[in-house]
C-alpha cells in the first residue's frame, strides 16, 4: 500500500490570506515527484469533495523546480471567525496523508 | 559588455518578524556584508483578525524592543536606512505609534540620532464609502460580500506598495516605520528607487521576506540578498543552515495561492521562467523572473470587525457511555439553553444573538466537516464557547451552560449523571472580544500614495 506520505518529505496546509486555504505537497525527490504526478491522485475533484467546494474554485499548480504540487481553495470557514477551528490552517492536510494511492 | 556587473545592491533581511527574535551573530554576519538597506516585516494577517480588530500587537513590546535595539544599532553603524513594515502586527496607526514610541526610547537610551518616517495606513470610513460608491472597491478571490455600512463597523487598513516607502527614503528618512505594507515592498523599495530590474527585485523581495524560512533547516534568522543586473544571490546568515535551489524555489509556495503569479499593487511577479542554481552551500543564484505591470494601480484593503464577546469552558469526558451519547445529547442541550436564556434574562436576551459552540477534541474538532474517519477516543476534550453581544451576558450564560453541561441527562443512566470533568474552578474563562475579517478587497483607481499619510520627525 502506498500513501501520499510515502511520496512526500513535507505535507503542509496554510492560509493564503484570511479566506483562502492552500496545501503544499513537497516530494522526496524527482522520482517521487514524477510518480506522484503520474498517479493523478491530487486532483481538483478530491479536494472539492473533502473541503466542501467545487472543482472550478480550486487552483492546482505543479512546481517541478520545488518538486511540489500546490492546491489552493476557498477556506471552509473564515480565518479566526466564530466557527474556525484552525486559525493558521496548519492541520487541514491531515486526512490526505494516509490515503491509499493506486499505482499506475 | 555581457556578463559585466554594472550594479550591485545588498539587502539585509535580519528576521521574518520584528519581535520574533533572531541570533545576534547572524545579524553581525549580515552587517559585515555592508548592506545598502535593512528591512523587516512586523506583521501579518496570519495570526487572525484580533490584532487588526483590537489594535493590540501579537508580539510583546519587550521582544520588539530587543530586536529593534539591535537593528537600530546596526543601522547606525552603517548609516543605511532601516525599513519596518506592518508595525504592531496589523499595521494600524496604533501599531505604528507603539513601535515609534519604543524607537524613541531606544534612541534616547543609545544616543542614536535619526530622521524617523512614520507612514500611516488607517482608512477613514468616509473615504471607503466614497470608493465603494464609485465602484472602486473590488473583491479578491474568496472575499466575503460587503455593504457600505461595513466601513462604520470595522477597522480598515490599506496595504502600501513601494511608493510611499520610496518617498520616505527620498525625504532622507533613516528609519521608516510603516503601517500595513506588502511584505515584499519593504525589500523592493530601495532597489526600485535605484532602477534595478523589477522582475529580479520583486522575486528577491519575495524570497527574503520571511527571513531564513527557506533555509535548510528553516531558521528564525536572516538572509542577505545581493542584487545585480541579471541575477540575484541569496545567502543564509545563520550558522549551520544552508540554501538549495529547491529550498529557494519552494519559498514561492509559502502562504501564497499561486507560486507563479504573485500580485503586488503595481503588477504581478511572474516566476514561471525563474531558474535557481547553487553558488555554494549558503548561496543560491536566481534569474529569470519577470514583472508585468498592471493596467491600473490597486491597494489591498484589510478589515476586521467585532463579532461579540466570548467566555470559554474546558472540560473532558472519559466515560464511553457518555462519549457515545454526546452526538445526540448536544443538540438537545442547545435547545434547552435557548429556553433557559429566555427565562433567565426575562426575554431581554434573544437566543438568536447567542452562540453556544461545543467542540469535541479527539473526535474531529479540528477538521470538522472534512474528517473522513469517525474516531473512537477513550478520552474526549470538550471546549464550550459562548459568544454574546457583551462580556457580561457571555459570562452569565456560560455559568449555567457549565453547570448544566456537567449533568446532561443520559438515557442509559438513571438519576443525576456526572458527565464532564472540569480542570478549573470556576470553569468559565472570559476570553474578551472576538473579531472577524471583513475585507479582502482592493481599492482601484487610486494613486500609489493617496491612501497613506507620512509624518517625519528628528530623533
Amino acid at each position: 500500500m502506498t500513501t501520499l506520505l510515502d511520496y512526500c518529505s513535507l505535507i503542509r496546509s496554510k492560509n493564503a490570506g484570511p479566506f483562502t486555504l492552500t496545501f503544499d505537497f513537497m516530494c522526496h525527490d524527482q522520482t517521487a515527484y514524477d510518480a506522484l504526478v503520474a498517479t493523478g491522485f491530487l486532483n481538483k475533484e478530491l479536494f472539492a469533495t473533502l473541503y466542501g467546494t467545487t472543482p472550478d474554485q480550486i487552483l492546482l499548480v505543479h512546481h517541478p523546480l520545488a518538486l511540489a504540487v500546490k492546491v489552493s481553495l476557498p477556506r471552509p470557514a473564515a480565518q479566526g471567525g466564530p466557527h474556525d477551528t484552525d486559525c493558521y490552517a496548519g492541520q487541514q492536510y491531515a486526512p490526505l496523508m494516509d490515503m491509499e494511492i493506486a499505482q499506475t | 559588455m555581457k556578463g559585466t556587473t554594472l550594479m550591485e545592491l545588498r539587502i539585509l533581511a535580519p528576521t521574518g518578524a520584528l519581535g520574533a527574535g533572531f541570533d545576534a551573530d547572524a545579524l553581525a554576519r549580515g552587517l559585515a556584508a555592508r548592506p545598502d538597506v535593512i528591512a523587516c516585516d512586523a506583521g501579518s494577517t496570519d495570526s487572525g483578525p484580533a490584532a487588526l480588530g483590537s489594535g493590540t500587537p501579537k508580539l510583546s513590546a519587550r521582544a520588539v524592543t530587543r530586536d529593534l535595539r539591535l537593528l537600530l544599532r546596526g543601522r547606525d553603524e552603517l548609516g543605511v536606512p532601516l525599513i519596518i513594515g506592518s508595525c504592531g502586527t496589523s499595521g494600524r496607526d496604533a501599531g505604528v505609534d507603539q513601535v515609534a514610541s519604543l524607537c524613541r526610547t531606544i534612541a534616547a537610551e543609545e544616543d542614536l540620532h535619526v530622521k524617523l518616517g512614520l507612514i500611516y495606513s488607517d482608512q477613514p470610513a468616509q473615504r471607503l464609502k466614497d470608493l465603494y460608491d464609485t465602484g472602486r472597491i473590488q473583491p479578491l478571490a474568496n472575499a466575503p460580500e460587503i455593504d457600505r455600512e461595513l466601513f462604520e463597523r470595522g477597522h480598515t487598513v490599506a496595504m502600501m506598495g513601494v511608493e510611499p516607502l520610496r518617498e520616505a527614503l527620498r525625504k532622507g528618512c533613516d528609519v521608516i516605520l510603516a503601517g500595513r505594507a506588502s511584505d515584499t515592498a519593504l525589500f523592493a523599495a530601495l532597489p526600485h528607487m535605484r532602477g534595478a530590474d523589477p522582475g529580479l527585485t520583486w522575486h528577491m523581495a519575495k524570497t527574503i521576506e520571511c527571513g531564513a524560512a527557506c533555509a535548510v533547516p528553516p531558521s528564525a534568522n536572516g538572509l542577505l540578498a545581493t542584487l545585480r543586473d541579471d541575477h540575484f544571490d541569496v545567502t543564509t546568515l545563520a550558522a549551520g543552515t544552508r540554501l538549495t535551489p529547491r529550498s529557494v524555489a519552494a519559498h514561492t509556495l509559502y502562504e501564497n495561492a499561486d507560486p507563479y503569479h504573485i500580485a503586488e499593487p503595481s503588477g504581478v511577479l511572474d516566476t514561471t521562467e525563474a531558474t535557481y542554481e547553487p553558488v555554494d552551500e549558503q548561496t543560491v543564484r536566481v534569474r529569470g523572473a519577470r514583472y508585468l505591470p498592471a493596467d491600473g494601480y490597486t491597494n489591498k484593503l484589510e478589515g476586521a470587525e467585532l463579532v461579540g464577546y466570548q467566555t470559554v469552558i474546558i472540560g473532558g469526558v472519559r466515560d464511553r457511555v457518555v462519549i457515545d451519547a454526546l452526538p445526540k445529547l448536544l443538540p438537545t442541550a442547545e435547545r434547552y439553553f435557548d429556553a433557559k436564556i429566555l427565562d433567565i434574562f426575562d426575554g431581554e436576551v434573544d437566543p438568536a444573538d447567542i452562540d453556544i459552540d461545543y467542540r469535541l477534541y479527539g473526535a474531529g474538532a479540528v477538521l470538522t466537516g472534512s474528517e473522513p474517519d469517525p474516531l473512537t477516543p477513550r478520552e474526549l476534550g470538550v471546549l464550550i464557547t459562548v459568544t454574546a453581544p457583551d462580556q457580561e451576558t457571555a459570562h452569565a450564560i456560560a455559568t449555567f451552560v457549565a453547570h448544566a453541561s456537567s449533568h446532561l441527562p443520559i438515557a442509559e443512566y438513571d438519576g443525576l449523571v456526572s458527565t464532564l470533568a472540569y480542570p478549573y474552578s470556576p470553569p468559565e474563562m472570559d476570553r474578551g472580544a472576538l473579531y472577524r475579517f471583513t475585507l479582502n478587497h482592493v481599492a482601484t483607481g487610486v494613486t500609489p500614495t493617496e491612501l497613506f499619510r507620512t509624518v517625519t520627525e528628528e530623533l
